[in-house]
């Protein structure tokens, strides 16, 4: 199991500015829920909250009102149950590949063998078994944001939180990552929810999208793509992905909710 | 600049080693320019009155006396024994100190200014004082490589752990590492680098710091050597411990560099240096 519901989550920040108070309202009542093994992009402008949500799902940011649950559990702070993966792998320099896919299991208090072994399946599973014993300077990118994935995935969480994991790669690794997560996605079954602020990402790869303007949800979408998807070049062609695509680029770019 | 043109040549090395005639090595240019150095040093120095130069032979000649006579052993004993206790203490005073400083508000707002107002003072205004209270032997040389060394340790350290990037936390955080373990395998790893920066621009002011202690005292040491040869003018014999101390700065240097690499390895491997 792993559902993941926003329940009127609110998220306020104060900010000095030349002695000035401000008050930001980074997110206001979101609610949305995220089920057991969906795939649920959030995407909206920069500033419209989709990180901060993310990262109050994930317990990195308190929220200020309204409470974020996990299998109907509200959470307090960080925990096993969710896997984060960062924008920038945010891989530990100092460690290899594996000692920091190692590194997230140490912390769920994996001891002895089973820690190696655990931390190699799942680089495995994400295509690095020869890497291994790179350290992150020596990876690329698309390795790097690799590991981040195996990293996250390893403690075995309910939800998988990315926060925009493909953003900082180019467009021929995004692709790949892409699929390979789809694939990831298939063999594990995990629920995910991540950000990003790519329209054909977000169609891609979601079963669902979270529009978010403002701090607010604009609107929840599902996307009438089937799975499995493994050839994301020909969904790029369907009828499906190219209404569903402006459906969404709609939604972002009226101010007015879009009617259809 | 040189250094720069020097990799790129060994990066570039396979593609021209064919077409291209090979560049002399490195320590070749090194050694000629000393041998250069020398001569003319040798040749004009002698023309100069013993006074107020000296010459390369006429100060090997001084050395060998220093070693005959066992001067030079004693003295260099006299020299290192309180510059190794003195730095020592520093390092393992310094490093927590900073860790301290820079990883609790508190310890920040509490004792920041101090650190900062040392490192900027010129602490040889303090050797009078030390003499005072610690006679002119043995623990004052210690005080004052400890007092000079410990400031740019500590505000490294410091500033090392300021500098560590908050995202990095963020991992440790987001699965569940308690606060010290977070320490010890994010923020003191992330340090590293910051903290041998730290102990390299130090053993140059620990070095400064000895010499200054023995000018103040002229008892013992290195210093005192400088400072009596001097007095008695004997230039010839007064270069001896300046070289030797030139000698041991540029080995502490090499060699703390050396640890470096071997400490954190990786810093060097991202900004992409030479690893000779």
């Amino acid at each position: 199991m792993g559902e993941v519901t926003f329940l009127e989550v609110s998220k306020r920040f104060s900010l000095r500015v030349d002695n000035e108070v401000h008050h930001v309202q980074a997110l206001d009542r979101v609610s949305f829920t995220v089920r057991d093994g969906e795939i649920v992009a959030l995407i909206g402008p920069s500033g419209c909250g989709k990180t901060t949500a993310l990262r109050v799902a994930m317990g990195l940011d308190p929220a200020s009102g309204g409470r974020v649950t996990v299998d109907g559990r509200e959470i307090h702070g960080c925990g096993h149950d969710r896997g984060m993966v960062f924008q920038h792998a945010e891989l530990l320099p100092w460690l290899s590949a594996l000692q920091n896919v190692m590194f997230g299991l140490e912390m769920k208090g994996m001891r002895g063998t089973a820690l190696r072994e655990t931390a190699e399946k799942y680089l495995h599973l994400v295509g690095l078994k020869d890497s291994q014993n790179r350290r992150p300077h020596q990876l690329s990118g698309g390795m790097k944001q690799r590991v981040g994935i195996a990293r996250a995935l390893a403690i075995d969480p309910k939800v998988l939180l990315m926060d925009e994991p493909f953003g900082a790669l180019d467009a021929q690794t995004r692709e790949s990552m892409q699929a390979e997560l789809l694939d990831i996605h298939a063999r594990t079954g995990k629920t995910i929810l991540f950000v990003t602020h790519d329209l054909d990402e977000a169609v891609l790869i979601a079963d669902r999208i979270v529009v978010m303007k403002n701090g607010r949800v604009q609107e929840v979408m599902n996307v009438p793509l089937k799975r499995p998807r493994p050839d994301l070049g020909i969904v790029r062609g369907t009828p499906e992905f190219a209404e569903t695509r402006y459906k969404v680029w709609r939604a972002i770019h009226d101010d007015a909710p879009t009617v259809h | 600049m040189v250094d720069i043109a020097d990799t790129q040549n060994k990066a570039s090395a396979p593609d021209t080693a064919v077409s291209e005639r090979r560049p002399l090595p490195r320590w070749m240019i090194t050694l000629a320019s000393i041998v250069v150095m020398l001569t003319l040093w040798e040749v004009f120095g002698r023309r100069i009155n013993p006074v107020f130069g000296s010459y390369p032979s006429a100060i090997a000649v001084a050395f060998w006396e220093l070693v005959v006579t066992g001067q030079l052993w004693s003295a260099l004993y006299d020299s290192l024994r309180p510059f190794l206790l003195g730095y020592a203490l520093a390092i393992l005073i310094g490093v927590p100190l900073g860790l301290l400083i820079g990883g609790f508000r508190v310890a920040e707002a509490a004792l920041g200014v101090y650190i900062t107002a040392g490192y900027a003072m010129p602490l040889v205004a303090l050797v009078p004082l030390l003499i005072l209270w610690l006679g002119l032997g043995f623990a004052v040389k210690v005080a004052v490589v400890f007092l000079m060394a410990l400031f740019p340790i500590c505000i490294n350290t410091w500033l090392g752990v300021v500098a560590v990037p908050k995202t990095l936390i963020e991992v440790g955080k987001s699965f569940v590492a308690p606060d010290f373990v977070i320490l010890r395998r994010i923020v003191l790893p992330a340090t590293l680098p910051y903290i041998m920066a730290g102990i390299r621009l130090a053993v140059g002011r620990a070095v400064v710091a000895m010499v200054i202690a023995e000018f103040f005292t002229t008892i013992s040491g290195l210093g005192a050597v400088i400072i009596n040869s001097a007095n008695n003018f004997d230039t010839a014999t007064m270069f001896v411990p300046i070289i030797i101390l030139m000698l041991m700065a540029v080995g502490l240097n090499w060699l703390i560099g050396f640890v470096e690499r071997r400490v954190a390895p990786w810093q060097a491997e991202i900004a992409g240096r030479d690893r000779e």
